[in-house]
Parts: structure tokens; sequence; C-alpha cells
């Protein structure tokens, strides 16, 4: 069991209220994921700039001064904020390569990157997560999260959710794929590597690669239907928006509401309790092997 | 706890779920005939379920899963959309959900009417055991997979897999069937057929005629082994 969560705004006046909403949405799926929770929030940007989002256990030592490390090395600007175990840095879009060699080099792990993704994840309740990391505080156009009941991998900060394999794309996933391993085998003949043991990983790998690849995001959302073999109930966020897939057999549940203000997505009902509007939203549970997406 | 009239109203923003189910069944118990509203259900798990008696309870929104489990001789009514396993078990009484419902409403019920306004989705009335279901909206795959008596009624279109793997139960679609499971085959509507349906649907509120219907059932072909396939195996 896992919980996971998405909202996806139609309206710029409600993206300061993204962080508020998307955390009640997180913390009522407490109960079907308690041991780590995370969020991929799609915020300000600035063009051509990029933003990497790493994660260290030891922050204080980690971040002290990383600016001026990752400056020296790509010979740019960077600026860094600092949020508890992670720091999100910005760099021209033409640095990123050398900027994560260089982070990764140094032992930071990089949750993501992209012109307006941040990734925030850790372990631990999805509430302290959220107060750590001052979610409610958060402001966007969309973004999705996960509470995670490990299965396939290890409880660290690495092994939850969401995964992101390409800029500006990420992934959350209810459920457990059985030809993981086969596919990270397959990708990895391609040039295509992921960070950790996990299967989702691998999922969002496939679909990062079926993009690179020249797909469209239905196309590639398509492509897991056919390709990745196991349970999924899938939400997936990209720079314009989110989509949705379950597999053929979707015994993982799903629910959408959708309102004039807002798509959101949630694996039950009760995440969806709070938002603005849901009496008169229109709530459907998406159909199995059936691809949803919604983008500006 | 409020009373309005006849209608007991429990908020539940002030009381706990268990406290709503306890007051219910002790309600049901009583055999008075009480009525319920419930307010601000939130879309919580395990609403109104084990009630062993003739009561009347109207819950305002949309419930999680297994609302109404167990049902018997009560009427519950959900005026928004219900989670997985809606009426699931149910051996009597009506269970009615203004939406849709979500995968295998009515699984393994007794008896009893579960009748879903909108649509339901994978898995309606899986092992169903002599309940009646009426679905005014379309039906997910696998609907009624080895359903064994009672019966199936879809105003919309079903899904893939209708009942696969299928003993007595009568299943009665109006639209589209995607596929048949295994040993579920179209059978003929004969006027004890159009009797069964006519009154189903009236029970239901539904806006149907019955000859618009054509029933599946059992093609019996999976009761006995047979010998001849044994090189099959």
């Amino acid at each position: 069991m896992c919980g996971i969560v998405g909202l996806f705004l139609k309206k710029d006046e409600l993206r300061p209220q993204l962080g508020d909403m998307l955390t009640d949405m997180l913390i009522t799926m407490t109960d079907r994921g308690p041991d780590s929770a995370g969020i991929a929030i799609y915020g300000d940007e600035t063009d051509g700039m990029v933003k990497i989002t790493v994660q260290s256990d030891t922050p204080d030592e980690a971040f002290a001064d990383l600016d001026a490390a990752v400056c020296a090395v790509i010979d740019a600007p960077v600026t860094i904020k600092v949020v508890d175990t992670h720091a999100v840095l910005t760099l021209p879009e033409a640095a990123e390569k050398a900027a994560i060699a260089f982070l990764e080099e140094k032992g930071l792990r990089i949750m993501g990157s992209g012109a307006s993704m941040e990734i925030y994840k850790e372990v631990g309740l999805p509430k302290d997560v959220a107060a750590r990391f001052g979610l409610r505080e958060m402001g966007g156009s969309h973004g999705i999260g996960h509470t995670r009941m490990a299965t396939e991998s290890a409880v660290t900060t690495m092994g939850a959710h969401p995964f992101s394999t390409a800029d500006d794309q990420c992934l959350v996933h209810n459920g457990s794929l059985s030809n993981h391993n086969q596919m990270r085998r397959k990708l990895a003949k391609k040039g295509v590597f992921t960070r950790s043991e996990n299967d989702t990983e691998v999922g969002a790998a496939y679909i990062s690669s079926r993009i690179a690849e020249g797909a469209t995001l239905g196309e590639a959302l398509e492509g897991t239907i056919e390709d990745l073999d196991g349970f999924f109930t899938f939400v997936t966020g990209t720079k314009n928006g989110f989509g949705v897939v379950r597999d053929p057999i979707a015994c993982k549940p799903a629910v959408m509401a959708e309102t004039d203000d807002y798509v959101a997505f949630a694996s039950e009902y009760r995440a969806f309790a709070d938002l603005p509007g849901i009496d008169a939203a229109r709530v459907w549970e998406p159909e199995p092997a059936t691809v949803y997406f919604w983008e500006r | 706890m409020t009373t309005t009239l006849d209608k007991t109203v429990l908020d539940m923003t002030e009381m706990e779920l268990r406290e709503v189910n306890t007051t219910l069944q002790a309600a049901a118990k009583a055999k008075a005939n009480e009525a319920f509203v419930i307010t601000n259900p939130r879309g919580s798990h395990a609403m109104a379920v084990g009630l062993d008696g003739p009561i009347n309870v109207t819950i305002k929104g949309s419930t999680g899963y297994y609302c109404a489990g167990m049902n018997k001789e009560a009427t519950v009514t959900v005026e928004g959309s219900a989670g997985p396993g809606v009426a699931e078990n149910m051996m009597s009484g009506t269970v009615t959900i203004e939406g849709d419902a979500s995968q295998y409403a009515g699984a393994t019920g007794h008896g009893g009417l579960l009748n879903i306004k909108g649509n339901a989705s994978s898995r309606c009335g899986i092992s169903m055991k002599g309940i009646d279901i009426v679905v005014h909206g379309n039906i997910g795959h696998m609907s009624a997979f080895m359903a064994q008596k009672g019966n199936l009624v879809v105003l919309g279109n079903a899904g893939d897999a209708l009942g696969d793997s299928l003993y007595e139960a009568r299943l009665f679609v109006r639209g589209t069937v995607k596929s048949l499971g295994a040993d579920c085959i179209e059978k003929e509507m004969r006027p004890e057929h159009i009797e069964i349906l006519k009154e189903l649907l009236e029970k239901a509120g539904a806006d149907a005629r019955p000859e618009e219907f054509k029933r599946y059932g059992s093609a019996r072909k999976l009761y006995n082994f047979n010998i001849d396939h044994a090189d099959e195996y």
C-alpha cells in the first residue's frame, strides 16, 4: 500500500495556496504510507536557469559554502536555498551537467533538477516531513506527492518517491513492478541508469527514456501498459502538467476530482475532503489501462 | 447529535466514526425503524457497517472503503460516491449510491438490493451469492466473476471478461459488453426473465424497458472436469 496525491491548478491566483492544499492531501494519506513522504512542486522559473535539488544527511557541513564551490567549478553565478536536509541550487542551464557531476562527486544525493521542479522527500511520517520542509508555505502551478509503505526496497531517502530521471519529470507510484530488474538492464544497455534499487525509479526511467527518444508524454504513458509488468497506479509530473495511468487489472485505487479551479488526484476520496468546492466537483475513477493528462 | 422532526443528525465533525457506527448498530438492533442523517462523512472508511435491523441511514457526501458492509434489513443511501467494497457481503435491505461506486461493489452479497445510480468500476458483484445489483451507468472489467446467484442489471455497458467462471447468477446488460469471460454466454430472454427484470428496474427506479436488455449466464462447461481436456494440463 502507498498513498498518492496530485494537484494541478487551473487558475494562477491559487498558486500561493498549492503547498497548503497538497500538504493536507498528503497528511490524510498517512494511513496508506507512514514510513516516508515526498513531494515534487512546480514553482517559479527563470529563463535560462535550472534548479538542482540535492539532499545530505549532514546538511550543515555539506551545504556550507556549497554555492561558492559549485560557482568555482562551473564559472557561473550560483544561488542556494537550504531547506532542512535539502538544498536547491539555481544556476545557468548550460552548466547543469558539470554541476551535477561535481555535486555527486561530493557525495550529495540528487533529488531532481529542472527549470521549475523542486523535490523534497525524507523518511518519516508525512506530517513531520511536511513540517521539516515547510511544504505548506510553498507555491506553484502543480505538484505531486507520495506517502510510502515500502515493499520493493529499503526505507531510505533514496527509496522515497517522487523519483526524477530527467529534467522537470518525476513519478510517484502505488503498487509494485515485477519486471523492473529486466527493464533496468534493458535501459542500461541504452545508457539510461538509475540511482537506486527501487522498482518505481525504473518506471520513471522508462518514461523519461521514451520521451527522450521522441515520444509524447501520452505515448510514454501508453508504453507503460505494454512494457511494464506488475501493479501500478502512476502519477507523473512534467513541467506543464501531470499524467495518470493505471495497469489493466487496476487493483490499486485511484480517484480524481475536477472543478473550474483544479484537477486533483488521490488514492482515496478522503484526501479531497478539504479541497475548496469539492462537494460540487466532478469526481470519477480513472479507467484501467487508460492514459489521462492535463497540461497548461 | 441533534434530532430534527423524525431524523437524527450525526455530524462527523463532532463524532468519531466508531461512535457513529455504534449508534447506528444499536438503533438497528432496537428495530424501531429510526431515521438517521450523517453529515460530513469526508470519505471515511467502514461507514454504516454491520447494521442488523430496519433503520434508514442517509449519508450526505462521499464515503471511503467498505461502506454499508454486511447490511441486513437496513436502508442506506450515499448522496455521493462510494469507495471500494461498498455493500460487501450484504444480506438484505437496500443500499443506494447516488454517484459512482468503486471496485468490487456488492462483492459476495447474499441478498437485498444494491442500487448504483452512476457507474461501478471493476469487479462489480464478484462472487455474488443472491444479491440484486442494479447499475444505472457502466460497469468495469471482471464484473460478476465467479458469481453464484442473484441478478446483476446494467443499463450502460460492461467491461472486459464479464461473468468469468460464472455459476448461476443472471446478468442483464442493456449496452455493449466489451468481452465475455470464460464460460459466460449470451442466453435467450424468456418471459420469466422479462418479469424478473421488470420488477428489478421498477424497484431501482430505473428508466429502461426490460426488452432492451440481453441476458448472459453460465454455459456450465466448467462445472465438471472434462476427461477430453486431460492432455491440456
